[in-house]
């Protein structure tokens, strides 16, 4: 145990806003995320990168926010949940999980909602094998996954029909 | 972090590497690729170097945790924490990889069969961390193969097997490596198997014959997974990738 | 004034968005631990590293004094504030023999005994959780350690040492089931099958751990409890008992729950120390279970070890059952026998069985404690049931599906009343169903012609591949009754206040269904609050598959008693009945549109006015609560079938199709259905192929990580067909059934006589759940067939 506790700065970018907080240095991210910045959305479901439900976006590549400490945010652009809406309006994918019912108790979700919003931004054709792939770094007791890969399929097609 | 998180380790100190330029990235030279200790697993998924020079690392990290994990975790992380079947430490046995291990004073050069000392276990010495790997890849053509048992999609492997094999026009082995994870504290090669395929014809029966020398392994036996098992998973996958490194071999 | 059948209605039966997910979607949802209040103290609880062991003493010196703890409790700081050493009992004393009374609850804090490892002894509170941690691991408790139970078949030989130094054995209740002449039946039968089944389950794990927050509002003088729960009221009244305070001060508050399946459905130890503490030190104190907990202390479902004999005629027909079970109960029985009674009664199932017996020994383990994980003990009845079926089917030559289908209850004979009785006493009636036309639906949409061609080809491609049927029939709607208050405000806004819990289930869009075509308004016209005992005084909560047939079957009633007074006072204040329409919340004259009324309207008048005239005859407040009262139970059935392909070299088993047909009455909202039987049949494959909480010899937990403790992703649960039969019940006026757990049922049975199939070249038999790669290979190792066409693989 450390004697005595010291403190780190570290400056980030959370959701756009830039973020500069002194900290204790084994303060994960996920519990700085939570508690600190007060994005109660990131959620922590085992603490040892298994469940899959801390998953944010950093530098828009999916990580487990509770196997990182907060310090090393230091400099990089972290993204949760609560940026995938805009004016009070749900995103596509959020969007198509409303639809398609991809969520029941929802505390596995937004978690969720991060690895698939990285992979709709690289592969905008997902195959049902490609989305279970991604999916299968997540626990969910509650859907059976099914109608999760039903909403992004069709989050999948949404998005490429706007963009025509 | 899991092992800190779970309060099973307390280092006093700890100190973040990912600032650091130089210790990431991937080169090449004429026959070596060298990969640098904190390149990210998904830097190595994604390299069209490693894709062409080491298909066998290639296929092999696909088996290595999911996405998310892929993106932060690196190739130095992976061969440090020693787990005994890191997918990455049999991809690196089988190509008789050499370590890089820098301190203060220096750089010295480690075999990856010495780097692994024990059931997670390094060489690795106070003050000292390790900065590169390189691995002398095989001929363009030469056939490999990985294949890994685990219960689900990303988990830790139970057995994996990692065979690379270079054939002749006569359809003879000219050269060969075979070597297996989760049948021992490291991975290990067996060799009995690459002498008996070495200079010769591969029939299925062959095949079989250097499949059958993991009948001479002793793996662990854990409460969860007994050794018999391990054994009778070792040959069939041994098996397996024999016949397919073969048929991908020009 | 005729009472609206909700089938008429626009939203009951239609796929509905949830009314739940925008704010979830968002991570917008208020969990326990996102719930902030000033202040609050952090709790982090010690717990027994040893199975068994008496406890000599427990030194808080050094924990106690770290900078930001603020205090390190054990049993004795309790002492004149909780009211007694262990959880009161939530069963009728006069059931439980008294030996088991005295021994059955668990301790609050252990004090002089563990015995389990995980058992809470001491309790930390530090002004951070990180803290909390730091000095739990100075706490020093001292112990001798005594010899652990782990093994539930051995525990009763008279050799085995007592799990507790209050008990003489390990027997904590042996009980029989059964009905008819089973002596009779075997004496006369033309085939008799024996099988030996090991049945294992495993935890709840919803993604959220338990979790509790209290604070005694010193404004109010209320104990305001946050609490991640499954049953808000019965917490509420636990904790009032148990610090001797009235219902009235206690408020318990259900926030958004991440998943409960059990393992929220349970007083728990930190459910009254978190509270207790709260008291003693007047400021906020909230403790959240991580994983490791949850593997450690929450309620699990284990080993049950089956001897089973059937006796059958020449036709295949079933002449009886009877045999022993042996179920591993761990610690404490705070459910009483709840799991071991319905697998036990659970046997016969859909199929007609004219003798059964089976008798039962409940045995204490020193492990944590069972009682219903999802399914309730339900899927070892069925699988107990199907693996026997197999056996009669291989003996007498009838293929598996055709022997389900000579022994199932037919349609023309229900209500059918199988013989047994349900714990309460009550005969077990099955009201509706059509198991037949279940079957064969189910087999014509799978399509099976081809079967037998399919699996020969892939046998010469060296492939093997097996199919599965089971048939599962579950009791869902136990009562004694659900509670809802419907209340129209002066804005026209509804609320329901609903003694159901919601867990994720999606309760309160069924409801919301059900209210907005009573009261033919739009769904966001009304606001719905689930389990906060404020609102509504008495309560059961979510488990047993029952809320929205008996929550929903009580805002029914209460909405068309609302329905009902708006006309009463519409009629005195704009006209006669007959001469009104009633649309979209607004009742008027048909004739003169201008004379109306509105709800909301209504709600002010019933209010009241000081000194004027109140509407004739009528109570005051637009509000009505009705407890929907139920003594039967309704049985909902499923058939499932499944094709899967076994790698006979590694043991891998890959399931290729999977479909699931459901008959549970009028559908509220097939979407929430569906996703229901989704996630129950992935809890099922969990318990078919992987789920197994290991305990070394000491009684040390094994499996305490999610890497060691196989729950299935999105790669081991494949795609799975559902199809729906409606057979209404009529103990609802909706005609629904409970859905929660029924897709469970079936599950383990199904893959199992799958796995079994595909190997049937090498004449195996399985015997166990899960069926794991390493028994797999371990049975196929002992076939000689299999020996020598492994050799062959390799020659």
């Amino acid at each position: 145990m450390p004697e005595t506790l010291k403190t780190i700065i570290v400056n980030t970018s959370i959701n756009g806003r830039a973020y500069k907080a002194t900290i204790e240095p084994r303060l994960t991210l996920a519990d700085f995320l939570r508690h600190e910045v007060n994005l109660k959305g990131t959620h922590l479901g085992c603490e040892h990168g298994v469940c899959g439900a801390c998953t944010v976006l950093l530098d828009g590549l999916s990580a487990r926010s509770c196997l990182i400490l907060a310090v090393q945010a230091e400099g990089i652009e972290i993204n949760t949940v609560e940026s995938l809406e805009s004016n009070g309006e749900l995103g596509i994918l959020q969007e198509s999980f409303w639809e398609e019912h991809g969520l029941q108790c929802g505390f596995c979700t937004p978690g969720i909602l991060m690895s698939l919003t990285e992979l709709l931004r690289n592969n905008q054709n997902p195959a049902e094998v490609e989305i279970r792939s991604v999916l299968s770094g997540h626990l969910c007791r509650c859907t059976g996954y099914q109608n999760i890969v039903t909403a992004t399929l069709a989050a999948a097609e949404k998005l490429k029909r706007n963009k025509t | 972090m899991p092992m800190l998180n779970l309060r099973l380790t307390f280092p006093s100190n700890l100190i973040d590497l990912n600032s650091i330029e130089e210790l990431s990235g991937i080169s090449t030279s004429d026959d070596q690729v060298t990969i640098n200790a904190m390149t990210r697993q998904r830097e190595i998924e994604f390299s069209k170097i490693i894709r062409q020079r080491i298909p066998l690392m290639a296929d092999g990290i696909l088996n290595v945790g999911h996405r998310q994990t892929r993106n932060r975790g690196t190739i130095g992380g992976s061969l440090c924490h020693q787990d005994s079947v890191a997918e990455l430490s049999l991809i690196a046995l089988a190509h008789d990889a050499v370590l890089g291990i820098a301190s203060l004073r220096g750089i010295r050069e480690i075999g990856i069969a010495e780097f692994c000392t024990g059931f997670m276990s390094t060489s690795l010495e106070d003050g000292e961390i390790l900065v590169f790997v390189k691995i002398k890849h095989w001929p363009q053509g030469h056939g490999w193969s990985f294949i890994e048992f685990a219960r689900r999609d990303g988990d830790f492997a139970i057995v994996s097997a990692a065979v690379l094999v270079t054939t002749k026009g006569d359809g003879t082995i000219s050269r060969v490596s075979v070597a297996l994870g989760g049948v021992g504290p490291y991975p290990l090669r067996v060799g009995k198997a690459e002498d008996l395929l070495l200079g010769r014809y591969p029939t299925n029966t062959l095949i079989g014959q250097a499949a059958a020398c993991c009948a001479e392994l002793q793996p662990f036996d854990d409460p969860n997974i007994p050794a018999w098992y391990r054994k009778q998973l070792a040959h069939e996958l041994t098996f397996k990738a024999i016949k397919e490194a073969i048929e991908r071999s020009a | 004034m005729k009472d609206i059948t909700s089938s008429n209605g626009k939203h009951v039966g239609e796929r509905r968005r949830r009314i739940e997910d925008n704010d979830l979607l968002r991570g917008k949802g208020k969990y326990l631990d996102d719930i902030q209040i000033t202040g609050t103290l952090q709790a982090v609880f010690v717990r027994s590293s040893y199975a068994h062991a008496k406890i000599l003493s427990i030194d808080v010196t050094s924990a106690q004094n770290m900078p930001g703890v603020i205090g390190v409790y054990t049993a004795k700081d309790f002492l004149g504030i909780i009211k007694q050493d262990r959880l009161p009992l939530s069963f009728p004393k006069n059931r439980i023999p008294e030996k088991t009374l005295s021994t059955m609850m668990p301790f609050v804090l252990a004090s002089t005994e563990v015995t389990f490892v995980g058992e809470a002894i001491a309790v930390v509170v530090a002004n951070s959780r990180y803290t909390a941690e730091d000095a739990a691991e100075n706490v020093i408790v001292n112990y001798e350690p005594l010899d652990p139970v782990v093994n539930a078949q051995t525990a009763l030989d008279v050799s085995a040492p007592s799990s507790s130094i209050h008990a003489a054995d390990n027997l904590i209740v042996r009980f029989t089931v059964g009905y008819g002449n089973c002596d009779s039946a075997f004496n006369n039968a033309a085939h008799i099958c024996k099988g030996t089944l090991f049945q294992r389950r495993g935890l709840s794990h919803p993604i959220e751990g338990r979790g509790i927050l209290a604070n005694m509002d010193s404004s109010t003088g209320t104990l305001v409890v946050f609490a991640s729960t499954q049953t808000a009221h019965e917490l509420r009244n636990t904790i009032a008992e148990m610090l001797a305070i009235d219902n009235d001060q206690v408020r318990v508050i259900t926030p958004d729950v991440g998943g409960g399946f059990g393992g929220k459905f349970m007083v728990y130890s930190e459910d009254i120390v978190i509270p207790a503490l709260a008291k003693i030190l007047g400021q906020p104190i909230k403790w959240t279970e991580d994983r490791r907990e949850h593997f450690l202390s929450s309620i699990q479902e284990r080993d049950q070890f089956w001897k089973l004999e059937i006796a059958a005629d020449n036709e295949g027909l079933l002449l009886g059952i009877r045999g022993s079970m042996i179920h591993d109960q761990g610690a404490f029985t705070p459910h009483y026998i709840t799991v071991p009674y319905n697998s036990a009664s659970g046997v016969p199932g859909p199929y007609l069985l004219p003798a059964y017996h089976l008798d039962v020994d409940v045995v204490r383990t020193n492990k944590p404690p069972v009682i219903p994980v999802r399914g309730a003990g339900f899927q070892q009845a069925t699988f107990a049931m199907e693996r026997m079926l197999d056996l009669v089917s291989k003996k007498t030559g009838i293929g598996r599906a055709e022997i389900r289908r000579r022994n199932l209850i037919q349609k023309i004979a229900l209500p059918y009343y199988n013989g047994m009785a349900s714990r309460s006493g009550a005969k077990v009636k099955y009201d509706t169903g059509d198991y037949i036309l279940a079957q064969d639906l189910a087999i014509k949409k799978f399509g099976i012609q081809d079967w037998i061609n399919d699996k020969a080809k892939a046998f010469r491609e060296g492939k093997f591949i097996g199919i599965g049927f089971s048939h599962g029939l579950k009791s869902t709607g136990r009562g004694p009754f659900e509670s809802a208050t419907v209340r129209v405000h002066q804005t026209g806004i509804v609320s329901i206040y609903t003694g159901a819990n919601a867990i994720g289930q999606g309760i309160a869009t069924a409801l919301c269904q059900i209210c907005a075509d009573v009261l033919e308004i739009d769904m966001d016209r009304i606001k719905v609050v689930c389990g906060d005992t404020s609102y509504i005084s008495v309560g059961l909560g979510a488990y047993g598959s029952r809320q929205t047939m008996l929550a929903g079957a009580a805002v029914h009633g209460a909405a068309n008693k609302i329905r009902n007074k708006a006309f009463e006072v519409a009629r005195q204040v704009i006209g006669s009945e007959e001469e009104l329409v009633y649309e979209n919340g607004v009742i008027r004259k048909k004739l003169e549109d201008d004379q109306r009324i509105t709800l909301g309207e209504i709600s002010k008048l019933l209010a009241g006015l000081a000194g004027y005239a109140f509407p004739k005859g009528l109570e005051p407040g637009f509000e009505e609560t009705f407890h929907f009262m139920c003594d039967s139970m309704s049985y909902a059935n499923g058939f499932h079938i499944c094709t899967v392909e076994v790698d006979v070299f590694t043991g891998h088993v890959k399931i290729n199709r999977y479909l699931g047909l459901h008959d549970c009455g009028k559908l509220i909202n097939p979407l929430i259905v569906e996703g229901q039987i989704h996630g129950a049949v992935a809890h099922g494959i969990g318990n078919a192929l992987f789920e197994e909480m290991l305990y070394d010899d000491n009684g040390q937990p094994l499996t305490v990580t999610c890497a060691d403790y196989i729950l299935p992703t999105s790669t081991e649960v494949p795609h799975i067909e559902t199809m729906f039969l409606e057979s209404p019940t009529d103990l609802n006026p909706m005609g629904a059934k409970g859905v929660g757990e029924t897709g469970l049922i079936p599950v383990t049975s199904t893959i199992i006589s799958a796995v079994e199939d595909a190997l049937d070249y090498f004449d195996i038999q399985i015997s166990e759940s899960p069926i794991t790669p390493i028994r797999i290979l371990e049975l196929l190792n002992s076939s000689s067939k299999y020996r020598e066409y492994r050799l062959n693989r390799y020659k």
